[in-house]
């Protein structure tokens, strides 16, 4: 069977489209972010998580070092019990504190690690406790609302 | 008219459109069944990639990058509003990637390539080649329309990537080389908002369903021509105009299917 002069277009039409297709998958998409190494498992319970969705950012000192692997309703403490998945390249002490934060003021939310001074590190399986749960923009106002309710007027009453 | 003729008429009436669904139903079973054989004389289908996939390139390029223009100074217009406009290459890649990819794609193949394969058959049968090729013992679903089927499914997923890659660089041109938004944020956002399964799959996963549905009512349509001038004419306004309404009442509920979480 001779070749045809189509296969050389044909091929060149079909090395554009999986050209295209790599660039979506690389460029503009997260493929290159997958960690292909192993994870461990860490667990958490935070009295309100907020807006944080399973596969956010885990960060510290701002750099991403793991993601949010799941989020269940733990009806025995009436908490957020947050699954972590921490890349196994990265070591944090046990007595490390993890709290919710907002990059930017309308930013996606994720969460921070502030290492602690253990000798010992986090194994697969461990749970932290000392968490600081999201800030809810609602409950913040409402405070402010009520603190300056509280307060005496300046004018002050007759 | 008595009343027992109308009822007659109701009859006849659902019954034909009943047996027209079968007879498509019956024919996308046996295309979904030759299309595996089909691969195994590629040249028939390669010649059809070419046909279908090639000569449509120019039309989707260009209509993918004016897309990927348009989103780029629409969305900058309205995300610079509430101070966001660094989401601009998350806006422009996710719309392209889940929706507009896809359907504006399908909808510009039906109308470049699915109205000249409804013609093409449509004509064959018209001048008797399809009666002619059965006369010879040669299955005509096997030889002319399978690897029209099987091609058209290569070429339109291959089509959307590149109408998406393409909108993409034109919201680049448009966002950060013309209007000045930060290179980096613009590629950062998109990435980290951009899923390669649940994104760019499910936008695959949607070209290749319309792939389906585009080309087998265009061949659908030319195959069930009547054999007139009129005729095809007809089929080929009907496979456009079917094909396109397709495409938008699949990708509704494709949508709400992947992306309702």
């Amino acid at each position: 069977m001779g070749r045809s002069k189509n296969d050389v277009w044909v091929g060149l039409f079909v090395l554009l489209g999986a050209m295209a297709v790599l660039f979506l998958a690389l460029k503009s998409a997260n493929l290159l972010q997958w960690s292909w190494q192993h994870d461990y498992l860490i667990s958490a319970r935070f009295d309100n998580i907020g807006g944080l969705k399973s596969g956010a950012a885990v960060k510290s000192a701002g750099v991403v070092v793991g993601r949010v692997k799941a989020i269940e309703f733990d009806d025995e403490s009436y908490q957020a019990k947050v699954t972590l998945a921490l890349e196994t390249r990265y070591r944090f002490p046990k007595d490390s504190s993890l709290s919710i934060l907002t990059s930017g003021l309308l930013g996606e939310q994720y969460i921070g690690i502030v290492p602690g001074a253990d000798e010992k590190n986090l194994l697969a399986g461990d749970r932290i406790g000392s968490t600081q749960s999201a800030v809810v923009l609602e409950n913040l106002i409402s405070q402010f609302l009520y603190n300056k309710a509280a307060e005496p007027t300046p004018g002050g009453k007759p | 008219m008595s009343i027992l003729d109308s009822l007659a008429l109701l009859g006849a009436s659902t019954r034909r459109v009943l047996a027209g669904w079968g007879y498509g139903a019956r024919l996308l079973g046996r295309l979904l069944a030759l299309s595996l054989p089909a691969l195994r004389r590629f040249g028939l289908v390669r010649d059809q990639v070419h046909f279908l996939g090639n000569y449509s390139l120019a039309i989707i390029t260009v209509s993918g990058l004016f897309v990927g223009f348009v989103l780029g100074l629409q969305g900058y217009y309205t995300l610079q509003r509430y101070g966001s406009a660094e989401a601009l290459g998350l806006l422009v890649a996710l719309s392209l990637v889940r929706e507009l990819g896809p359907v504006v794609a399908a909808l510009l193949y039906a109308g470049r390539a699915g109205a000249s394969l409804t013609a093409e058959i449509g004509l064959m049968r018209a001048g008797e080649q399809l009666a002619a090729l059965e006369m010879m013992a040669v299955d005509p679903l096997r030889r002319i329309l399978a690897p029209r089927f099987v091609g058209g499914i290569i070429a339109l997923p291959l089509l959307t990537a590149v109408f998406s890659a393409v909108g993409i660089l034109g919201g680049y041109a448009v966002g950060v080389l013309l209007i000045g938004v930060d290179a980096g944020a613009f590629w950062s956002q998109m990435q980290s908002g951009v899923d390669v399964l649940k994104d760019v799959g499910n936008g695959m996963v949607k070209s290749v369903v319309f792939a389906v549905a585009v080309t087998f009512v265009a061949l659908l349509q030319g195959y069930v021509a009547e054999p007139t001038p009129e005729g095809v004419a007809n089929a080929t306004t009907r496979s456009v105009v079917v094909s396109s309404l397709s495409v938008l009442g699949l990708d509704f509920i494709l949508t709400a299917m992947m992306f309702s979480i």
